[in-house]
């Protein structure tokens, strides 16, 4: 691993140290409100709903299996505020993403969308509850 | 070789730190270590934010975040606000104007009332609690909000609003979650617009009386009067026991009579101070937003549409809520 590529490390580690994470329209007693995960994925469908947005990505595990994942976002009228807007047009299936998010308790692959990085390569700040 | 070892004296520590990582239930995924999360962004914040909830709380500064100009739910740019300019006075007897929430609660959050009545959130500390009578404390222990301190998962809240998508009612309109609103004014009404719904609120200002003995509706009847140049002084009552005054689940009865006092600081800047007086429920009158500082808006600003779907709570509910508690 060179220079550059430790750097970018711990550029990326340090960012995630920096951020913060919010709630959402529900509560987060049944999320595991402790840590945050990341996962890259692909879109496999984008609900722009009230009073949650719902997007569903499909990620491989470490042994080779497709888990479906179902992550809440916030209601389609927030967001705008950090000039992105949750539009129906904002993501399509087939399209990259990767999610920061905290996660369930119980194991189940759902989440609560901290950041999300868009196709394009900009980020949504889901900082609205 | 100094440069190296300062970019080392950087590394170790995060690759120490990396060790309390826990094993991560799907792989692609990295996660951060919640210490340094903790200390870094949430001292000094309420017991709420510490510990296991510490990631229930915002922050008000949200480091590597997109810089992209605002805009409206319909993509246009938002006008921001004018700064560095002195306010030119409040006019006389007119509150009229889109008003937004000014600064961020304790939490981070500019958004209001995510934990509770602005004033009095529920976060843990002992002088946030409102003063329960016995029946009214009994009444706050049968509700199982999703905020605060008593929260519960969403799949087993009794919240009518979280559930149902009942509406929130009065004074939960100004307790829960406020973002903004506008106020329009005639000769002899004041009316709100809530977001939240979409909804409007009469507040008669033609000089009548409250109603004795009212039926109860879910944003009950309002009557408000101007006691100087720049304050709106609104009284409530008539309101549904049914629902709730804020997000941590506080309680109301139909004895419950509200104040507002709107007070027009000057021509941008107005604040919001809300009164509960309901005597079954407390032992006093309590505060539940004290001086709530709000900004006047652009004229072409646009109110969010925030609706709550039932058909689309359905369908959270049953690929998020219910999923997370079996």
């Amino acid at each position: 691993m060179n220079d550059r590529a430790v750097f970018s490390f711990i550029a990326f580690l340090a960012l995630l140290f920096a951020s913060t994470h919010l709630s959402a329209h529900h509560g987060n007693a049944a999320f595991d409100a402790t840590k945050e995960v990341t996962v890259m994925g692909v879109v496999t469908e984008w609900i722009v709903a009230n009073p949650h947005s719902l997007l569903k990505f499909d990620a491989t595990d470490d042994k080779g299996n497709v888990v479906h994942w179902v992550v809440e976002s916030g209601a389609a009228s927030v967001n705008q505020a950090r000039g992105v807007r949750l539009t129906k047009q904002l993501l399509k299936p087939g399209d990259k993403v990767t999610v920061t998010m905290m996660v369930a308790k119980n194991g189940q692959p759902v989440g609560r969308i901290h950041r999300l990085v868009l196709p394009d390569g900009r980020l949504m700040v889901n900082d609205l509850p | 070789m100094q440069n190296f070892l300062t970019r080392a004296m950087i590394v170790v520590p995060v690759l120490m730190l990396s060790l309390f990582a826990h094993a991560q239930t799907v792989p692609q995924s990295s996660e951060t270590p919640s210490k340094s999360s903790e200390t870094k962004e949430h001292k000094g914040l309420p017991p709420i934010c510490q510990g296991d909830n510490r990631f229930n709380c915002a922050s008000a500064k949200v480091e590597g975040t997109t810089d992209q100009p605002a805009v409206d739910s319909w993509g246009r740019p938002v006008t921001p606000p004018a700064t560095g300019q002195k306010s030119a006075p409040a006019p006389k007897h007119d509150i009229s104007g889109t008003w937004q929430v000014e600064g961020a609660d304790e939490f981070g959050f500019r958004i209001l009332g995510v934990f509770g009545a602005g004033a009095m959130p529920s976060d843990g500390y002992p002088e946030h609690e409102p003063p329960y009578t016995k029946e009214g404390l009994e009444a706050y222990h049968r509700n199982k909000p999703v905020f605060g301190m008593t929260a519960v998962p969403a799949a087993q809240t009794n919240d009518p609003l979280d559930k149902f998508c009942d509406p929130p009612g009065f004074p939960r309109d100004d307790l829960h979650r406020l973002d903004s609103i506008q106020l329009l004014q005639t000769p002899n009404q004041v009316v709100v617009l809530y977001p939240r719904d979409k909804h409007w609120r009469v507040i008669w200002a033609d000089g009548r009386e409250l109603p004795k003995d009212p039926d109860p509706t879910w944003d009950g009847y309002s009557t408000g009067k101007w006691v100087d140049n720049t304050t709106f002084v609104v009284q409530t009552n008539g309101t549904d026991e049914r629902t709730w005054l804020d997000n941590a689940g506080r309680p109301h009865s139909d004895a419950l009579r509200v104040e507002e006092r709107f007070h027009r600081v000057d021509r941008d800047h107005m604040q919001l101070t809300v009164t509960l007086d309901d005597p079954k429920m407390y032992t006093k009158p309590w505060v539940a937003l004290n001086n709530q500082p709000f900004r006047l808006m652009p004229p072409d600003f646009t109110l969010n549409e925030t609706r709550c779907s039932p058909s689309e709570l359905a369908n959270y509910d049953s690929l998020v809520s219910t999923p997370i508690v079996k």
